[in-house]
């Protein structure tokens, strides 16, 4: 059976990037796919019953690792059968895509995930029925490959829509064109999918250190003031919850240049999963953990003291409803949260005062207030939750 | 009705008496002896000329019914008696020749036997006296309890037509048939003799030798569907599979010249033939007891317990006479009121077995099954046969069946078929208190389904008979059976017993529906299973799939078992054909394993109910991830789920815990 051999990363050098070794990973990928294959036929011809151990992405099999202060994913496995008439449609989707996948790494070419479910898409013979519903079936069924093969998406040859933003003291050389990131206007350069070594690579860089905003709508606010440029930063954007890439390219400005990450999120507990995310790593990607968090990660704001301690006005507060607070309580029993006493602190008081608030809510004291007083107020006191 | 009957006259002068007085008091003047020259005696017959409702005669399209049944009902109990297996004949004709319209509304209703026919002698009294009869003086199953009805039915048809009764009977080959043409004479509840001839030589009328015919001509309607003559011959025959019946219906535009249906006999024996029984201690009333104690001819109590009832020995008989502080050597003549009174109350408490039950005999499990197998022609039939019961001292037995599928129609309401002591019910069918077993019983444990308070709905029959020495009507006219608790309690438990097999049965079906389903979920992925794997590993896809399907064929039947508590497989389909109160008509279940099979190439068909989408939603998990959207919880926000294509913000399954296996060593 096609099991993980091992449940960390396959060390693979992703730092060098010559056209041999990109052959070897796609060697590699296509072995692992033939291993798969060759394991379900083996079933099948032996008139055994045909199944996939996929690792669970589930927070029950997600592992806290307090040394590297980073989500593990733990051993457990879902058994995936043919013969079972609940996973059976599942199973032959996943078997599918990995036929897909290796048509695509043999061509050398690749796809993004709505290319991939186009790719697989089609009627099964004798009967009216598609072999994919739509594109959540075929995205299910390639993260299921991907933990299942030990695969990195881009591994095997499928990228996500491109999505965040980022503007600031650095050049970056992307798939071989310097980018100055210093002259990028109001539109910002645009976060590609894949960030990997391969594809990004860092040029000269005077920032020290990164800021990272929720959403676009911020992100304009700290650009036109030109706020990377009076205090010597970068810029960056994730459109909500990042993309791969965005936490891929944060964590190398971390790892590879040493830069300080600051987050300014929302005060609620979709903003305080966002920074969960890039600080420790999701759930359902824990085995992309190691590549993607960044454990320094900081949390600036909104804090749900900056109510009071900015003097904010009623208008601003949110109302929490019920998902919400349940949602919260859900975040504040993570063991990377349950154990941290700030934390606990916050979410207990956004709790207390019953609303959430939203970076934007500051601009009732000034247009600029969050670029020209909040951040350097906060940065200079260095006040903020780890 | 039954008391008002027993002391029949004496209460008519009493009520009579009564009216003429208020009359009296209005007119003033009428002397006490004015009055008493008004005063005389009704005879039944005159009361019932009047009350004919509540015989049965209410309007034209009953009164045929009723005339049709009630020759019938004698038919079969006589040639059961006789112990011949009946051959009737029932005939419809409009009175004048010709095709009936819509508005003729005479009629003549011959039936016509093969039983042992009539004595002479006794013709007027059995066809022209009310209350004349073998049947209403003694304990003992049978079709007509008071000997009203053929007489009744005579005495209709004369009041609305003028016509005389018209009766042909022959006793046996050597002796000659009788025609006899009875008028009734309502005043004096007898019969005049009208003519009366003799045929010696007539043998063509009962090719048996024996036999009764009997021509009423009457006041009617003719009506096809529910209530009529054609469903009471279908439920009779259904009933009494031993007996078979000719119908010949009345010549209509759409029928010029008449049906003529046949309901050949299925079963060839003859029912048991039911025996007479004693009252039982525990099913009399105290003045029933004050009049046995006067007309015994027993001199002691202990011999007038041990002759006049049944189940009670000298022993018991003693031990009831000390409850009411008497001895058994006690003279039956020295019991007064307040003695009876204690008699009673022994005899309510005494512990005796409950009376004997070859008093009533049942259909039988096969016989029913024959009946309902022959009248309905359903996929299924359950019967149950309950063991004999006692209400108010009168032994019973409550049979049921349930016919289930084939041509019965799906969409309607379920209908039940009520009948005692084989007489199918047709009239006052929610008085019933079969009717209400039925409606009380919560259909839907059993997988069917049942509005609240009303029939299940679905391609059904329920069947409920209840045989007894004394059928409780609720009226005379014999249409619905009184609401005892005992009664009620019996149906019941004997329709649930018929529902259990009926669900297994139902189950049964469904599990195959399923397992073809299954068959052909597996079937339609593994080819795309085989071709993956071949395009993965570069072998060939055919002996893939052949693998594959071969082990689908055998995971499926293995699905298909159910196990038993101790991990056995039940074989339930060999139970339930082995159940000889079960029914299962072969081929049945094939039909439906092949629509399940059309269905299931459907688009959505299978795939819709257990596709993993539908299982998502359900579950919502609320934990996030880096790319895929958030799920529900943060859906008020601007920003849309990341790397997700439009349309598609579905959410990732997290499937439950237990099915997350620990892998060793991980």
């Amino acid at each position: 059976m096609a099991k993980k051999k091992t449940t960390s990363r396959p060390t693979t050098d992703r730092g060098g990037t010559s056209a041999p070794a990109r052959r070897d990973t796609d060697a590699q990928t296509i072995g692992r796919l033939e291993t798969l294959g060759a394991a379900v036929a083996r079933a099948g011809l032996s008139g055994a019953d045909p199944q996939l151990d996929v690792p669970a992405r589930t927070l029950a099999n997600t592992e806290w690792d307090r040394k590297k202060r980073t989500l593990r994913m733990g051993g457990a496995t879902q058994r995936r059968e043919l013969f079972n008439l609940n996973q059976s449609k599942r199973f032959m989707q996943t078997v599918l895509v990995a036929s897909g996948v290796r048509d695509l790494v043999e061509a050398g070419k690749t796809l993004s995930l709505r290319g991939m479910y186009y790719k697989c898409l089609h009627t099964i013979a004798g009967t009216k029925e598609k072999t994919l519903e739509d594109q959540a079936d075929s995205d299910n069924a390639l993260e299921d490959l991907e933990v299942t093969l030990g695969s990195l998406r881009e591994e095997l040859h499928v990228f996500a829509k491109k999505k965040g933003t980022m503007v600031g003291n650095i050049t970056v050389i992307d798939n071989g064109d310097e980018i100055d990131c210093r002259r990028m206007g109001t539109g910002g350069y645009g976060i590609p999918s894949i960030c990997e070594p391969g594809v990004v690579r860092f040029g000269k860089c005077d920032a020290k250190f990164v800021l990272h905003v929720e959403k676009d709508t911020v992100w304009q606010r700290f650009n036109e003031d030109r706020f990377w440029e009076k205090h010597n930063c970068i810029l960056a954007e994730g459109g909500g919850q990042p993309p791969r890439g965005v936490r891929r390219l944060l964590q190398r400005l971390n790892q590879e240049l040493g830069l300080p990450i600051y987050c300014l999120l929302d005060c609620d507990p979709w903003g305080h999963y966002i920074f969960s995310v890039i600080k420790q790593g999701s759930i359902n990607l824990a085995f992309e953990s190691e590549r993607m968090a960044i454990p320094d990660a900081k949390f600036i704001g909104i804090r749900a003291k900056d109510y009071r301690e900015c003097e904010l006005t009623d208008d601003v507060q949110i109302a929490l409803n019920d998902r919400d607070i349940a949602r919260a309580k859900q975040i504040a029993e993570y063991p990377w949260f349950a154990s941290h006493r700030g934390w606990q602190g916050e979410i207990r008081r956004m709790l207390d005062n019953g609303f959430k608030m939203e970076v934007e809510s500051l601009i009732t004291k000034d247009i600029s207030y969050v670029t020209e007083v909040y951040v350097p107020q906060r940065l200079r006191a260095k006040d903020f939750l780890e | 009705m039954t008391s008002l009957l027993e002391s029949g006259q004496a209460t008519m002068t009493d009520e009579q008496r009564g009216q003429r007085s208020r009359r009296g008091a209005v007119r003033a003047g009428a002397t006490a002896e004015q009055m008493a020259s008004k005063q005389r005696e009704i005879s039944v017959s005159e009361f019932f000329a009047k009350n004919r409702h509540l015989l049965g005669f209410d309007n034209p399209r009953k009164a045929l019914l009723t005339t049709v049944k009630e020759a019938v009902d004698n038919s079969l109990d006589a040639c059961e008696e006789a112990g011949i297996l009946p051959d009737i004949l029932v005939e419809i004709r409009g009175a004048s020749s010709g095709v009936v319209s819509a508005n003729d509304d005479r009629f003549v209703v011959i039936v016509q036997d093969n039983g042992p026919g009539i004595v002479r002698r006794q013709v007027e009294n059995i066809f022209g006296k009310l209350l004349y009869g073998s049947k209403f003086h003694r304990l003992k199953m049978s079709r007509g309890q008071q000997g009203i009805g053929i007489s009744a039915a005579g005495m209709y048809g004369l009041i609305t037509t003028g016509r005389p009764v018209r009766i042909i009977t022959r006793t046996g080959a050597k002796r000659p048939a009788h025609e006899v043409v009875l008028k009734m004479d309502t005043s004096k509840n007898r019969a005049d003799v009208v003519s009366d001839t003799e045929h010696p030589e007539d043998n063509a009328i009962f090719p048996d030798g024996h036999g009764t015919r009997v021509e009423i001509e009457l006041l009617g309607k003719y009506f096809k569907g529910a209530r009529s003559v054609d469903e009471y011959i279908q439920l009779t025959s259904i009933a009494n599979p031993h007996a078979s019946f000719t119908y010949r219906t009345p010549a209509t535009s759409s029928a010029p010249e008449g049906e003529s249906l046949s309901f050949p006999r299925s079963v060839e024996e003859l029912p048991p033939q039911p025996q007479e029984i004693r009252p039982h201690p525990h099913g009399i009333e105290l003045g029933t007891l004050i009049g046995m104690l006067e007309r015994t001819e027993q001199t002691k109590l202990g011999g007038f317990f041990a002759e006049e009832f049944c189940r009670i020995g000298p022993k018991v008989a003693q031990q009831i006479c000390a409850a009411a502080g008497v001895t058994a050597q006690s003279w039956v003549k020295s019991v007064d009121h307040a003695a009876a009174e204690k008699l009673y109350a022994a005899l309510q408490v005494a512990k005796v077995m409950g009376p004997p039950t070859d008093c009533v005999s049942p259909i039988g499990v096969r016989t029913l099954i024959r009946g309902l197998e022959q009248g309905l022609r359903p996929d299924f039939i359950a019967v149950a046969s309950r063991p004999p019961a006692v209400y108010r001292g009168r032994p019973f037995i409550i049979e049921a069946g349930i016919a289930y599928g084939g041509n019965l129609r799906a969409d309607e309401s379920a209908r039940v078929y009520r009948f005692a002591n084989r007489v199918p019910l047709q009239y006052q069918q929610s008085a019933c208190s079969s009717f209400k077993a039925v409606i009380e019983s919560n259909w839907r444990l059993y997988g069917l389904e049942q509005p609240r308070g009303s029939l299940p709905v679905g391609p059904m029959v329920f069947m409920i008979h209840m045989a007894s020495v004394w059928v409780p009507f609720t009226s005379e006219s014999k249409e619905a059976i009184a609401d005892y608790d005992e009664i009620r309690a019996e149906m019941a438990l004997a329709l649930r017993d018929c529902g259990r097999r009926l669900r297994a049965y139902l189950n049964r079906r469904k599990r195959m529906r399923l397992a073809g389903e299954r068959r052909d979920v597996f079937r339609r992925y593994i080819g795309e299973v085989a071709k993956a794997c071949a395009s993965l590993t570069g072998q060939d896809a055919e002996p893939i799939y052949e693998a594959l399907l071969s082990t689908a064929r055998r995971k499926t039947v293995e699905m298909d078992q159910v196990l038993d508590d101790e991990g056995r497989v039940v074989r339930d389909l060999e139970r339930l054909e082995a159940d000889e109160s079960v029914y299962i008509r072969a081929g049945a279940e094939d039909g439906d394993d092949a629509d399940a099979a059309a269905d299931a190439v459907e688009p959505g068909g299978i795939a819709g109910g257990t596709t993993p989408a539908v299982r998502r939603g359900r579950r919502s998990a609320a934990i996030g991830d880096g790319e895929a959207a958030q799920g529900t919880l943060f859906d008020e926000s601007d920003d849309g789920p990341p790397a997700v294509a439009p349309g598609s913000v579905r959410r990732k399954v997290i499937v439950k815990k237990k099915k997350v296996r620990r892998r060793s060593g991980g």
